[in-house]
């Protein structure tokens, strides 16, 4: 066991922590993996994107300026203002807040960085690749122009035959990569990677935001991409799922494009109302009212939000009882909104309220979001919507969910850690009329577009004939649109003007209560010198001098090991130290990675297949390589932290982040398979053109020997981690033999019966079938993979009775697989029962 | 403008601030009251309604405008009282502000609403079901096809012009040949969409006698914002009559069929 003296010094424990956690300069800045990097990439690339889709706004509010404007063409029309939505919900919106959450949550919760940095600079790289094949599409003119929820089946292929729309199905798929792998690496790091001490009630309220709003990624975006890649399906090789022709169905898109849309709106929400919930107590100069309360009412929103998505397709013709119902649902929202509300307002009332900028900017938020939230009450009511769905009435509504919602907190939240970017403060602030040009254009733009689309004026047309009664109304909003231009604009200036000019004040200048401000700013790559104990929410409000004791390393583990990346691991509801974490350092693997799966993903795109299975193939191998170099090949039991503490490390204390992340990444699976499931069956039961002119006939022996091999799997990957088995190698490489053989075996009778399906481009019925057993054999043919590859560690010498982790990942793995493949066995049956006359 | 972030000055300047927010707010509220009453009037206005189903609707609009506003003055109250007299609610408990904010007054004002919004909805629903006459309605890109079925079981056709009845009901069937549309005709009712595969139904009923002007309110590609329509409310039945039979006869690709399932 190796000597770790903790470093009183701070200079020489700064250099000490330093050269180990530094990202090299130059061409070395590629393969940084720290979170304060990667977190800022991830701000700046979005605000870039915000000014893209700002430019595309304003192309928009010019040609509507005036009746009959000849500015822009149809054609370029319907590109912008489907790129405008496009870049802005899924290239501004979710990377920004992943962005801010990379940034902020390790510092807040007392870590020295995110449960796996690789992946965060992973995501980084797929969100930089999708993007940019966005907005190349765009520059080439060929830009998706089907609006943003892609409505089929004019999205499908006879009715856009262009590229258009497989450039949005695909990089929009890519770019959401990026949310999957934030949502179960915010997820673990909130619940595993806190500083001793903070139990969940004790952790800052922005950390519980996220770990809800993460949870709704998980289970949000799944739906979204399950969508994409059926509709891209059925553009690439005429599988029909949504031609109602050949027994598909358009709504099925709705279904799922708005499972997802829906939540998203709470997504981009809640972590705005997080930024809200810490910042407005400290310039009310107290703590929050309402802790508990808060807590409770987002995640009852969450739960809420995923019940509502029918609100947007109260104009299809569902049965008006299901109507009322998801009416009744989408205003009872009001209520976990309004307890956030007033507990703000309450705050404020108890506190000393001071009106600095970052405070003039959630005074905004209020103004704008209330009046957002009060006609999202109006469009929730069903009769209502039927006058105002698809009007500028909802385009004014949305904006100001939006814009009030997301944009103003997340300005405000700019002007407020950016002394922690830089460690300057501004000397002369623009920032005052900036807020007021923004603020007033906002209102002019979008308050009387309310009136538009009352007054008739449908969204996504490209000019409108005079004598509506509109063209004042327009006239107006386009030049308020302008004002915001500038506001903004100004911003930006203000901005550059502090990180060149600002003054420096030294540590905390808000005197805020939160653990971020204890590191130094601009913050040290390794964010805490030592790691604190925490037992208040706002720790440094309790204890002043925390932020220097830590810099002297007084906290835990103030020294370096063995040149290693340590931070400290808890048990989730106690926050008791138990692991110590270690982390990776610089690399490039996640670039590489992310090439390959560039590479699989533009072979799709331009339809070579052979090109993008090398791309896939490439880019799980290289996510396995990932693993090299890590792990011990022997127990070294509790390692000491300081202040005579002593435990494990993560490989040996048999609940690692890599395993938490593996359960957690099953439920977002699991979600995907449902959407699967729920589509073929949603189709199977109210699809026109039903049944199918042929079933398939299942041979018993192939579905048979299908699940059985799917069982077996399981059960002798439970076997190999027994506690029986796992010392002894041999038994171990017996288990996980019998694991892969079993795996390929069901691969085997799964491909036998993926051939029995009737014409699946003639009928959705042979596509769905078609589609589920695709999606059971690919994790069929990776269990074989991971099987081999556990095989593999143990052969290394990387497992033991406490080293069981990759053991342990790879059981969950088959014991899923084994799940998801005998539901769909049992559901192919099903649908041939349902199916049949 | 001046003011600055970070500097003691901060703490004086926000006096001024405080000053200009409060005049802008009344210029504000002056141009937010103003905005129904500068004109109500068009021919798309969901606010000029000329029949039933669009008035109901409209009422609606009226009602929850007035109550939307209320709230945001409460909201805005409540933020100038905390910021200029923060002393006359510093006592308030924090369950008080969460129970009652947060709980009581949406509970409050919502079920109302809903249980009105339901029932409006209820009688609406329920007449979509029953009409006197029944028109098929098919949308492809870019035009409406309406077609009429006589006693003498000759169908007839009129693009983009829908003939009826003023004050009576007339049930429409609607479906698309290709992508989805939406029906709209503001000033008489809600927005149906017309979807392939599916048929749905909606009852237009027009007051009086005139034109109203009807569009597609889904996007549905390049020519969308030319997929304008009229709705033709004529003085009697007999007139009517007499139009139609004036019709076209329909062509076997113009009449409805959603391959509906058995
Ligand atoms: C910067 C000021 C902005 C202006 C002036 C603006 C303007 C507009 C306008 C006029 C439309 C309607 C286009 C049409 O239907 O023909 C629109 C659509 C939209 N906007 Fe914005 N917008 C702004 C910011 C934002 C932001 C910040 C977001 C999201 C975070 C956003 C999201 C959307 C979405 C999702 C649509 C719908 C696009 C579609 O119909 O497919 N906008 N915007
Ligand atoms: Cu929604
Ligand atoms: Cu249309």
């Amino acid at each position: 066991m190796s000597e770790a003296v903790p470093i009183q010094d701070p200079i020489r424990l700064h250099k000490a922590l330093d050269a180990v956690w530094r990202t090299p300069p130059g061409v070395g800045r590629l393969s940084a993996v720290n979170h304060t990097i990667v977190g800022r990439r991830f701000i700046v690339t979005a605000f870039v994107f915000f000014g893209i889709g700002g430019l595309l706004a304003m192309l928009i509010r010019a040609q509507l300026a005036t009746p009959r404007g000849v500015f822009l063409g149809p054609e370029i029309y319907n590109q912008v203002f489907t790129m405008h939505g496009t870049v802005m919900m899924f290239l501004f919106a979710i990377p920004l807040i992943e962005g801010v959450t990379f940034y902020l949550l390790p510092k807040m919760l007392g870590a020295r960085d995110m449960a796996f940095p690789r992946l965060s600079a992973y995501g980084y790289w797929c969100y930089l690749f999708g993007g940019a094949i966005l907005i190349v599409g765009m520059v080439l003119g060929v830009a998706p122009n089907a609006g943003w929820f892609m409505y089929t089946p004019l999205t499908s292929r006879p009715f856009t035959p262009g590229i258009n729309s497989d450039l949005w199905l695909i990089g929009v798929t890519f770019v959401e990569i990026s949310a999957l792998s934030a949502a179960v690496e915010i997820i673990v790091s909130v619940l595993k990677l806190r500083a001793p001490g903070m139990s969940l009630d004790k952790m800052p309220l922005f950390a519980w935001y996220m770990l809800v709003t993460a949870f709704m990624m998980l289970f949000g975006f799944p739906p979204l991409i399950v969508g994409s890649v059926l509709l891209e399906v059925e553009r690439a090789f005429g599988l029909p799922f949504f031609d109602p022709n050949r027994g598909g169905d358009p709504i099925l898109w709705q279904h799922l494009f708005w499972l997802f849309g829906h939540p998203e709106v709470y997504i981009i929400f809640l972590p705005a109302a997080g930024v809200v919930s810490t910042i407005l107590p400290v310039f009310a100069r107290r703590e929050i009212i309402g802790y508990l309360a808060i807590v409770v009412s987002i995640v009852a929103l969450a739960f809420l939000s995923f019940g509502l998505w029918v609100h947007h397709m109260f104009t299809v013709g569902i049965p008006h009882l299901a109507l009322a119902f998801f009416s009744a649902a989408s205003t009872a929202v009001a209520i976990p909104t309004a307890v956030q509300i007033f507990a703000w307002i309450g705050t404020l009332f108890a506190g000393r309220p001071q009106l600095r900028l970052p405070m003039l900017y959630i005074l905004g938020f209020f103004f704008i979001f209330v009046t957002g939230g009060l006609t999202g009450v109006m469009v929730a009511i069903v009769p209502f919507n039927w006058q105002v769905h698809d009007t500028h009435f909802v385009v004014a509504h949305l904006h100001y969910v939006l814009v009030g919602g997301f944009v103003f907190p997340m300005l405000a939240a700019t002007h407020y850690w950016l002394p922690h970017f830089t460690g300057r403060v501004p000397r002369v602030s623009l920032g005052v009329a900036a807020f007021w040009l923004i603020f007033v254009g906002f209102n002019l733009t979008f308050l009387i577009m309310h009136a538009t689309g009352l007054l008739g004026m449908t969204r996504r047309i490209y000019t409108y004939d005079p004598a509506n009664g509109w063209e004042w109304l327009n006239l107006v909003s386009s030049i308020g649109s302008f004002v915001m231009a500038i506001g903004l604009a100004l911003f930006t200036v203000d901005v550059a003007l502090q990180i060149r000019f600002g003054r420096r004040p030294g540590r905390n200048p808000w005197r805020a209560g939160t653990l971020e401000w204890a590191t130094g700013t601009p913050p040290p790559s390794y964010n805490f010198a030592s790691i604190p104990v925490v037992d208040t929410r706002s720790p440094l409000k309790q204890s002043t001098g925390l932020a220097v004791a830590l810099a002297q390393g007084r906290g835990y583990l103030g020294f370096v090991r063995d040149g290693r990346l340590e931070t400290l691991g808890v048990e989730v509801t106690s926050g008791q130290v138990e692991q110590v974490v270690r982390l990776p350092g610089p690399t490039y693997l996640p670039l590489v990675s992310a090439v390959a799966t560039a590479v699989f993903f533009l072979a799709v795109l331009f339809q070579v297949y052979v090109v993008a299975v090398i791309g896939f193939v490439a880019t799980i191998g290289t996510l396995l390589l990932w693993t090299r170099g890590h792990g011990d090949h022997a127990d070294r039991g509790a390692m000491p932290i300081g202040h005579g503490k002593y435990v494990p490390s993560h490989g040996e204390s048999g609940s690692s982040p890599s395993q938490w992340a593996m359960w957690i990444a099953l439920f977002g699976d699991a979600t995907a398979f449902g959407s699967l499931a729920f589509g073929s069956l949603y189709l199977a039961i109210v699809a026109p053109n039903w049944p199918p002119p042929q079933l398939a006939q299942w041979n018993l022996l192939l579905s048979g020997s299908a699940a059985a091999g799917l069982v077996l799997a399981a059960i002798a990957a439970g076997r190999s981690v027994s506690p029986t088995v796992l010392p002894h190698a041999a038994k171990r490489k017996r288990w996980l033999f019998v694991t892969a053989g079993a795996h390929s075996m069901a691969l085997a009778a799964l491909v036998g019966m993926a051939f029995g399906v009737p014409a699946p481009t003639e009928h959705a019925y042979g596509a769905a079938a078609l589609v589920v057993l695709c999606y059971v054999a690919l994790h069929v043919a990776l269990g074989a993979v991971f099987a081999l590859y556990g095989l593999w560690r143990s052969r290394r010498g990387f497992v033991s009775l406490v080293r069981s982790s990759d053991l342990m990942i790879g059981r969950a793995w088959h014991a899923f697989t084994a799940a998801i493949g005998v539901v769909t066995l049992l559901l192919l049956h099903a649908m041939s029962w349902t199916a049949s006359p | 403008m001046k003011g600055s972030v970070g500097s003691k000055r901060l703490g004086a300047t926000w006096g001024t601030t405080w000053k200009r927010a409060k005049r802008f707010a009344r210029a504000f509220a002056a141009c937010a009251l103003l905005t129904p009453l500068i004109a109500c009037a068009g021919p798309l206005s969901t606010l000029e309604p000329a029949g039933p189903a669009a008035r109901s609707i409209a009422a609606l609009w009226w009602v929850m405008l007035a109550g939307a506003t209320l709230l945001l003055g409460l909201v805005i109250c409540l933020l100038a009282l905390a910021f200029l007299r923060p002393a006359v609610a510093r006592g308030v408990p924090p369950a008080l502000w969460i129970v009652g904010g947060g709980l009581a007054l949406p509970a409050l004002v919502l079920t109302p609403l809903m249980v009105y919004a339901l029932a409006s909805g209820e009688n609406l629903f329920q007449a979509r079901a029953e009409g006197r006459t029944e028109v098929d309605v098919l949308a492809r890109q870019w035009e409406w096809v309406f077609t009429y079925r006589s006693a003498d079981g000759t169908v007839r056709r009129s693009n983009n012009v829908l003939h009826l009845t003023a004050g009576q009901p007339v049930l429409l069937r609607i479906t698309s040949a290709d992508v989805i549309h939406s029906f709209w005709v503001p000033r008489l009712a809600g927005k149906i969409d017309a979807t392939p595969g599916h048929v749905t139904m909606l009852r237009l009923n027009a007051d009086v006698p005139g034109r109203y002007r009807g569009v597609c309110a889904e996007f549905c590609g390049i020519a969308h914002r030319d997929m304008q329509m009229t709705v033709e409310a004529h003085g009697s039945e007999d007139e009517t009559g007499r139009v139609i039979d004036g019709l076209p006869p329909a062509m076997p690709e113009d009449l409805v069929d959603a391959g509906g399932r058995p």
